[in-house]
């Protein structure tokens, strides 16, 4: 018992679920244990498309500094509008939406390897380059798009289990799960670990640095285009802004979720941990009545708080 | 007489189970230049951090003008004592021009038209020293050739401001400069010790040595063996001087196998910086090869170009016939995953083989590093611990583990036993001999002498390309050293 | 002596000049960019060609000037901030209400500001920590900083701001006279001042600077001083034009600026940037915006052409390494065969 507690003590991810449990029950105490429940429901739901999207960044930052994906609120923007074009409306066309959604998200990745490869210029130029083309696409193609998703898909985002617990939650769970065998138990995770500790040692070790780098930022697109296809299913259709708060939030989980900035180390379940913290705490803020600039103030000074704690790691 | 500029006496200095410095005493008067010689290891750049202040000695005194300076001996007072380097890696920045990085040195340069008066100042120096120099004071660092920029590099070593500039410490100034330009900083190192400045000069080069050197000093080992003046030295007898007392046992030197009609299955071909064709490095199946000369003399160089091929990459010059591991000498910044533990470093190169159902599978990684940890004798409790909680040597067993574990059928070696302790080098010797025999190769980079006696077959390497080939039966140290610094009347 | 020693370069300045010449390249290359898209725009509307058309075109690039000559401050580290539209806005928001009703406040607000940004560098260099995700944080700090000043769009500038952004000087637009002022002031900063040198080194090769002595906390406070002060200005430019402000009205400064920043050759290590670039770079961004219009297409792809001109450089840039690499790599001769 106490050697698990202890085992417990030294994982990074448990603090940002002691964090998310800690503002949960202000928020409850807060109003008198009234609609405790259906904050959980909601921190679940919201907290879905944050986990997606923050575990493709996860899996790119963790390649090291100086990776970062900034196209993915563009990215976004765009598969949404694609999923909604392609599904029309119609409940039979939700698959071929989804895979267009993850095509969309696909060739934004595949865009962006070709130029941190073919330019050799620094993930972060390059990402962003590509965002201007991927939101410009995006404003040109979704103009005028009013297609309301399939009802189908709308319902089931919707769809909880007795008990308020939304199924797409559980889906994004069982998802995760499969990203920390991904990332623990397969060859190409181990890579990505490797290459985050030091390129250098990586490639020396036979590591195929080229390739892990490929399947990362390809991977970490189709998440973000997969996040855009369900984010426009739940909110009622796509818009163009609607992938805007995902740029800082993405790496804001990330970060907060016990992901090593300077790469080598992730953790996945810090990412849901950190997600659900983020929207409860906007919650217990609002709830307490704190205006939305202070809301945005005491955000960003958590984050600096949590990285400058954290901090002194040595960029190699 | 008045007392030496700066006398070291009794400095030592230690890295672990290594000692670099064993008591070291040296003098340098004013006006005098001091050649400084010996092979890898012998303690030269140890004494040099020490001098510029960047190494604490264990023990020892550093006397400035007869004070003994020792407590508080720092960068900043051996600046102020007027002590200067010349570090083989360089420290200009690259981005500014030659005039920044003069100002760079000197805090003095500033306000109005600094950029002209540090101009004038590296520009003087430069064209006192380098004449013809063809560099500007405006040009970026970065856009100069390799040797231009050690040009200036030692220029701005001789540069004076606010404190003076009284030994100026030169570590293998000339290895990339010209003829033309290297007559020259010898000529300015003659002419600066007529001035009054003390020199210390490195060179692998012994006729720099000998033409420019008023006495020359002798490392090995940490100490110092030999203190002479220059007149009347000749060249075997510092090569003489430089040698260990313990020569390589005959008895021991192995017999090397007859070598002709077997393809081997690995090969690159040398150049010399200028360009020159040197002897091509091949090594056979159960072949052990070692790679000797001086420190950054191309050999690790050839083993990436070695590896690069492996990878499936064409490289000109090079062929390999199978898989190769690499096993790095500098275990912080190219061997070891730090964030991770004994078996994971292991097993990083050996994933088919501890996969189960598509899947990496822990037990397997665990049998696999456990049978290493054995076989290899890697001192931890559990393979699960971390890497770091590993001594240095036993670090360096686990990349030999994690490349032996593989299946890479050539294994190679960049001077992988720097700072290990003699125990573990004897268990590694064996491992090698018997993983040889089962029919791996070994393309072996070392700077130790005795470990070449490991080995069939020994290249010696000299400014980037190979010089001499010697087989098991016809190596000695002296061959080794005598290919290593300028063979006589080499071409 | 000479036993075994590459073969002498030619004498003077032969083989210097092979190197020059790329980096002369790269060097003219934002400008290249900024003069196809002006004579595009001359040609395709030749009314653009005057006194005002030019103050027209460029009417919105000074505050993204300072902007971008913010960036490349912190560009000179080897550092990204992320936070620069914030604080731009946070700026535009003090300066439509404190700094219109209690100038001396807002003054002394706006320094508090600057301050703050040194004390992120200080930050960022005592714990060694990640620019990006500190400045990330501040964007966060900076943007509910404006949304508490400003909650609703709305305020006004001071009079002698507007005033001041309105100002048509003789002959030369004011657009480009402030482009060429800052240029010019940001040149000298950093490019021809004693401890600019010492700036710049700190971003090429760190140790080295230490080692001379330097502090490196000095530097990087310094720097991050100076991008304050920069973000400031481009705060007070910007509602100089617009007379109000919201709080989110400079959220798309942070890409732009970094865009801008890039284009005008500041690399992202190695401390290699340009103040003259970086406004040469902030001045296509702008023009790209409106050259849209002229085209008479969507100005739907707006952000797209911008981003199309960025990879564009970008590509020429590592076509011109690349020769340059080819060319010094036939020149040394030291390549293995």
């Amino acid at each position: 018992m106490i050697a698990s507690l202890d085992w417990l003590r030294r994982q990074p991810w448990i603090w940002s679920f002691v964090g998310a449990i800690a503002v949960w029950a202000v928020t409850v105490a807060l109003v008198e244990g009234r609609g405790a429940g259906a904050t959980v429901t909601a921190a679940l739901t919201f907290s879905v498309f944050y986990v997606i999207v923050g575990i493709g960044q996860m899996f790119v930052v963790t390649t090291g500094p100086g990776n970062v994906d900034l196209s993915i609120p563009a990215n976004i923007a765009l598969s949404g509008a694609v999923a909604m074009k392609v599904m029309n409306g119609q409940d039979s066309l939700i698959v071929v939406g989804l895979v267009a959604a993850l095509g969309t998200g696909f060739c934004v990745g595949l865009f962006n390897v070709a130029l941190i490869r073919v330019l050799m210029i620094p993930p972060i130029i390059a990402t962003l380059s590509a965002s201007f083309i991927v939101q410009s696409t995006a404003i040109a193609y979704g103009r005028g798009l009013r297609v309301k998703p399939p009802a189908a898909l709308s319902d089931f985002m919707e769809w909880r289990l007795p008990g308020g617990i939304p199924v797409i939650a559980l889906l994004t769970i069982a998802f995760a799960a499969a990203m920390v065998v991904v990332l623990e138990r397969t060859a190409y995770g181990r890579s990505v670990l490797a290459i985050g500790q030091s390129d250098r040692v990586a490639r020396l070790a036979g590591v195929p640095v080229a390739r892990t780098r490929f399947v990362t930022y390809t991977l970490c697109a189709t998440l973000a285009g997969l996040s855009g296809a369900l984010l426009a299913a739940f909110s009622g259709g796509a818009s163009l802004d609607m992938g805007q708060p995902f740029l800082l939030a993405s790496i804001a989980v990330v970060v907060i979720g016990g992901t090593s900035i300077a790469g080598g180390k992730a953790n996945v379940p810090g990412v849901w941990g950190a997600a659900l913290f983020l929207f409860l705490l906007v919650t217990m803020l609002n709830t307490m009545g704190v205006s939305s600039g202070m809301r945005q103030m005491l955000t960003g000074v958590i984050i600096i708080a949590i990285i400058a704690l954290a901090g002194g790691e040595k960029t190699r | 007489m008045a007392d030496p500029t700066v006398r070291l006496t009794g400095v030592a200095k230690s890295y672990g189970a290594v000692r670099a410095l064993a008591g070291v005493d040296l003098a340098v008067d004013a006006g005098v230049c001091l050649g400084l010689v010996g092979h890898n290891g012998a303690g030269k750049s140890t004494l040099m951090h020490v001098l510029a202040g960047t190494l604490a000695p264990d023990s020892g005194s550093i006397l400035v003008d007869g004070v003994d300076r020792t407590a508080g001996w720092s960068v900043a007072a051996a600046h102020a004592a007027g002590v200067r380097c010349v570090f083989q890696e360089l420290s200009l920045c690259p981005n500014l021009t030659v005039a920044e990085n003069a100002r760079v040195f000197h805090p003095g340069l500033r306000g109005l038209g600094w950029k002209r008066r540090a101009g004038r100042l590296i520009m003087d120096r430069l064209d006192h020293m380098f004449p013809g120099h063809g560099i500007g004071a405006g040009d970026t660092v970065g856009d100069l050739s390799i040797g231009r920029r050690q040009m200036v590099e030692i220029a701005r070593a001789f540069t004076v401001t606010d404190a003076p500039a009284r030994l100026v410490i030169l570590d293998e100034p000339t290895s990339s400069l010209d003829s033309v330009a290297a007559d020259q900083l010898l000529d300015a190192v003659r002419h600066a010790t007529r001035e009054g400045i003390g020199c210390i000069l490195i060179s692998h080069l012994l006729g720099e040595i000998l033409a420019a050197g008023d006495r020359v000093v002798v490392m090995r080992d940490g100490s110092v063996v030999a203190d002479r003046p220059a007149e009347g030295l000749s060249r075997d007898a510092l090569v003489e001087a430089m040698g260990s007392v313990a020569r390589p046992d005959a008895g021991a030197a192995r017999q090397t196998a007859d070598r002709a009609g077997r393809a081997p299955m690995a090969s690159a071909a040398t150049r010399d910086r200028r360009g020159r064709e040197g002897l091509t490095v091949t090594a056979g199946k159960g072949e052990i090869v070692g790679l000797a000369g001086l420190a950054g003399h191309g050999q690790t160089d050839t083993l990436l170009r070695l590896f690069r091929a492996a990878e499936g990459r064409r490289v000109a010059g090079v062929s390999v016939e199978a898989p190769a591991a690499f096993i790095a000498g500098d275990r912080q910044t190219e061997g070891i995953f730090p964030l991770w533990s004994i078996a994971r470093n292991v097993t990083v190169r050996s994933f088919p083989a501890v996969r189960r159902r598509g899947l990496l599978d822990p037990d397997r990684e665990r049998a696999l590093a456990e049978e290493w940890r054995r076989r290899i004798g890697i001192r931890t409790p559990d393979v699960a611990n971390p890497i770091l909680s590993l001594s240095g040597g036993n670090q360096q067993k686990v990349l030999f583990a994690r490349a032996l574990a593989s299946e890479a059928e050539i294994v190679l070696m960049d001077d992988p036993m720097r700072g290990v302790d003699v125990g573990t080098k004897r268990e590694v010797y064996d491992l090698i001999r018997a993983e040889a025999d089962r029919g791996r190769c070994f393309v072996w980079y070392t700077t130790e002498m005795e470990e070449l006696v490991n080995c069939d077959h020994v290249y010696v390497f000299r400014d980037g390309g190979v010089v001499a080939d010697l087989p098991a039966s016809e190596f000695t140290e002296q061959k080794v050293l005598q290919s290593s610094f300028e063979a006589e009347g080499a071409a | 002596m000479s036993d075994s020693r590459p073969v002498p370069a030619l004498p003077g300045r032969a083989s210097l000049g092979a190197a020059a010449v790329p980096r002369l390249l790269r060097a003219i290359l934002p400008g290249l960019a900024l003069a196809v898209i002006l004579v595009a725009i001359f040609i395709l509307q030749p009314r653009a060609m005057s006194y005002f058309g030019l103050n027209l075109l460029l009417n919105l690039s000074i505050p993204i000037v300072f902007a971008t000559l913010a960036q490349m401050f912190i560009l000179t580290v080897g550092d990204l901030d992320l936070s620069v539209g914030g604080m731009v806005s946070f700026v535009a928001t003090v300066s439509v209400t404190y700094l219109a009703e209690q100038p001396v406040l807002g003054v002394a607000i706006l320094i508090g500001a600057i301050a703050l940004y040194a004390c992120v560098g200080a930050l960022i260099e005592l714990r060694r920590l990640p620019a990006i995700v500190v400045t990330l944080g501040m964007s966060f700090v900076w943007f509910g900083l404006a949304v508490l000043v400003l909650p609703s769009p709305g305020g006004r500038a001071p009079e002698w701001l507007i005033a001041l952004m309105a100002w048509k000087p003789p002959v030369i637009p004011l657009p480009i006279l402030a482009a060429l002022l800052i240029a010019a002031i940001g040149h000298i900063a950093l490019m021809t001042s004693s401890y600019g040198a010492i700036l710049r080194g700190a971003g090429g090769n760190a140790r080295s600077i230490a080692r001379a002595g330097w502090s490196m906390l000095r530097v990087r406070m310094t720097l991050y001083a100076l991008a304050g002060f920069m973000g400031v200005l481009s705060g007070l430019s910007l509602t100089g034009i617009t007379t109000s402000a919201d709080s989110n009205i400079a959220l798309r400064y942070t890409l732009i600026s970094i865009a801008g920043a890039i284009l005008g050759g500041s690399e992202f290590v190695g401390g290699r940037v340009s103040p003259i670039g970086a406004v040469l770079g902030a001045l296509t961004m702008t023009l790209a915006a409106s050259f849209l219009s002229f085209l008479r297409l969507s100005p739907d792809w707006q952000i797209g052409v911008q981003g199309a001109i960025l990879i564009l450089v970008l590509a020429l840039r590592a076509l011109i390494n690349a020769w340059s690499a080819r060319a010094s790599r036939r020149r040394a001769g030291t390549a293995a065969p």
